[in-house]
């Protein structure tokens, strides 16, 4: 009995942790800010549209948010096709030279790009890559590399070969085999991973603050920390940036929740 | 050996992603420890070779280097106990597929989805001195006289920080945990209710040790997460008050982009990548030890 209470006050008290920060921004959105500090926990009376009118109208968060589309598309699909090509290949090399390449790519893992931005700074300025959402886009498959060849090499090692040997035997080249046979069997493991680098990508702080200066290039949590310079202790404002900026991993998520808590976990449960 | 003919062509398919890799992953780490011993500034011609000398200052004098390395450690260690222990609690009330434990497991993973940019946001509001959702609590409930700045005073901040990183990532490590004890088979806990085990004893005896590859694998992804939260702490503090938020990341990220110290800035992230790659040996020595 004490410990059926004890469950359910440990786990409503854990609701309350996680969901009312939540609530606290979605009720914030549609208040203005006299709403908010007189009032910051009830129901918004009467519902205020005017900060999404203000934030749709005065800031450049149209901009971002189709600078981070274009820059998580890119970098998404980009990182699955080569992430993909490399596992492949990986498993059709002998078990050391496979192994080295495999193992060059986890050092990626071990040690995070981030720990080397300066130099990364440094690099892309020579090329000409600040400034610019193609940069972005090269140094998000750099950085997320490393995770996706880990993932897929791992699933396709657990492809059975008999499932390639009628293919062999008509004569199907590694081209072929790849195309027609590893990928539409891994699906999932390319579902998963495509979860795993949209969420990552889409909610990347780091290289748009190191690379990007020019505010019309801003991709989202760049231009969200702007805000907090920008509208101070605004919260109502601030808020509806981070609802605008957080509804497309919202709304997927709530769609597919099974799959993105796969997808998320990946990296960790497959190692 | 079943496998089919293996040839050379293999290679083109790694070639573009090793292309990628060499020359944007492998190059900076190279030119990480290649500065690391000059004192270059970014911009003059002549790189000047140093040796070592920007590792001994760090070591000896840099006490803003020290207090950052310190805080790293320290948020790390909150982190990953903090994260561990609740994961692991969430897990075990919620190891059953209902309907209502997979909603519940829904909510608390759901910050993941966030980005770090939002979830600094939001915490900067429940944290605020003046009309933050925890003072306001507080005030509510009669403690007016507990009223603190929780970000604003270096003796709390840094642990600040680390609940918010914690809220941020433990739902993450629950199901982590929720897949470790649902791979521990049910007749072991049946014969041990049989043998009159009590709650306890099943756990001391049978889930813990069962689950301690599990408790590897989510310590060890927390402290990955620890040494990345360069962009929570960035969005929330930037490294203050009094540097007591600095972390090694967002000191390597002042010392070469504010303050253009190419040299001592990579020297920084030659120490990090080192206890980066430290901390992971001894996890892994105390995993087989435990193990054993």
């Amino acid at each position: 009995m004490i410990a059926r209470v004890g469950r359910w006050l440990f786990l409503g008290g854990f609701v309350a942790i996680i969901a009312a920060p939540v609530y606290i921004v979605i009720v914030s959105t549609v208040k203005d800010n006299a709403q908010l500090f007189t009032n910051p926990i009830g129901l918004p009376s009467p519902i205020v549209l005017s900060n999404y009118v203000r934030m749709l109208t005065e800031s450049s968060i149209d901009t971002s948010f189709r600078n981070s589309v274009v820059v998580t598309a890119a970098a998404v699909v980009l990182t699955l096709l080569l992430a993909s090509l490399a596992s492949f290949g990986i498993t059709r090399l002998t078990r050391v030279s496979g192994g080295l390449l495999f193992g060059l790519f986890i050092l990626g893992l071990a040690v995070p790009a981030q720990v080397n931005i300066i130099p990364i700074f440094l690099q892309f300025k020579s090329l000409g890559l600040t400034n610019s959402l193609v940069g972005l886009i090269i140094i998000n498959i750099a950085s997320t590399l490393p995770i996706s060849v880990f993932i897929l090499t791992t699933f396709f090692r657990q492809l059975p070969p008999d499932m390639f040997e009628s293919a062999v035997l008509d004569g199907a080249g590694y081209l072929r085999q790849y195309l027609s046979i590893a990928l539409p069997l891994s699906r999932p493991a390319l579902g998963a991973t495509s979860i795993f680098l949209l969420v990552i990508v889409w909610n990347d702080l780091l290289y748009p603050l190191l690379l990007i200066t020019e505010q019309s290039k801003w991709t989202l949590p760049r231009t969200l920390l702007g805000f907090q310079g920008e509208y101070l202790t605004d919260y109502t404002m601030i808020f509806t940036g981070v609802i605008i900026a957080s509804m497309p991993m919202v709304i997927m998520y709530v769609l597919l929740q099974r799959f993105f808590i796969a997808g998320l976990t990946a990296g960790a449960v497959k190692g | 050996m079943r496998h089919p003919a293996r040839s050379p062509v293999a290679y083109l398919f790694v070639l573009p992603a090793a292309i990628f890799f060499a020359a944007f992953y492998l190059y900076p780490a190279v030119m990480t420890l290649r500065y690391s011993v000059t004192d270059w500034d970014g911009y003059s011609p002549d790189i000047r070779f140093v040796g070592l000398s920007n590792f001994t200052r760090l070591f000896t004098t840099d006490i803003i280097f020290q207090q950052a390395l310190g805080n790293t450690l320290r948020f790390m260690l909150v982190v990953v106990i903090l994260q561990t222990f609740f994961s692991l609690m969430l897990a075990l009330l919620l190891v059953r597929n209902t309907r209502g434990t997979i909603a519940l497991r829904t909510l608390y993973f759901f910050p993941t989805i966030l980005s770090s940019v939002s979830v600094g946001l939001i915490w900067l509001f429940i944290y605020d001195p003046y009309f933050g959702l925890i003072n306001e609590t507080l005030r509510r409930v009669g403690a007016d006289g507990v009223q603190p700045n929780w970000l604003g005073n270096p003796a709390i901040a840094l642990y600040a920080l680390a609940l918010t990183q914690v809220w941020f990532h433990v739902g993450q490590m629950m199901v982590i945990y929720v897949a470790g004890l649902q791979q521990i088979p049910a007749e072991v806990f049946e014969a041990a209710s049989v043998d009159g085990a009590g709650t306890w004893d099943k756990f001391r005896r049978i889930t813990w040790p069962l689950l301690l590859p599990t408790t590897v694998l989510v310590m060890a992804y927390t402290t990955m997460q620890s040494f990345r939260a360069f962009e929570l702490v960035w969005s929330m503090t930037q490294g203050g008050p009094e540097g007591a938020t600095e972390i090694l990341a967002t000191l390597i990220y002042k010392t070469g982009l504010l303050n253009f110290q190419i040299g001592m800035a990579t020297a920084q992230s030659v120490i990090f990548m080192l206890l980066i790659l430290s901390v992971f040996w001894i996890q892994r020595r105390a995993a087989a030890l435990a193990v054993r």
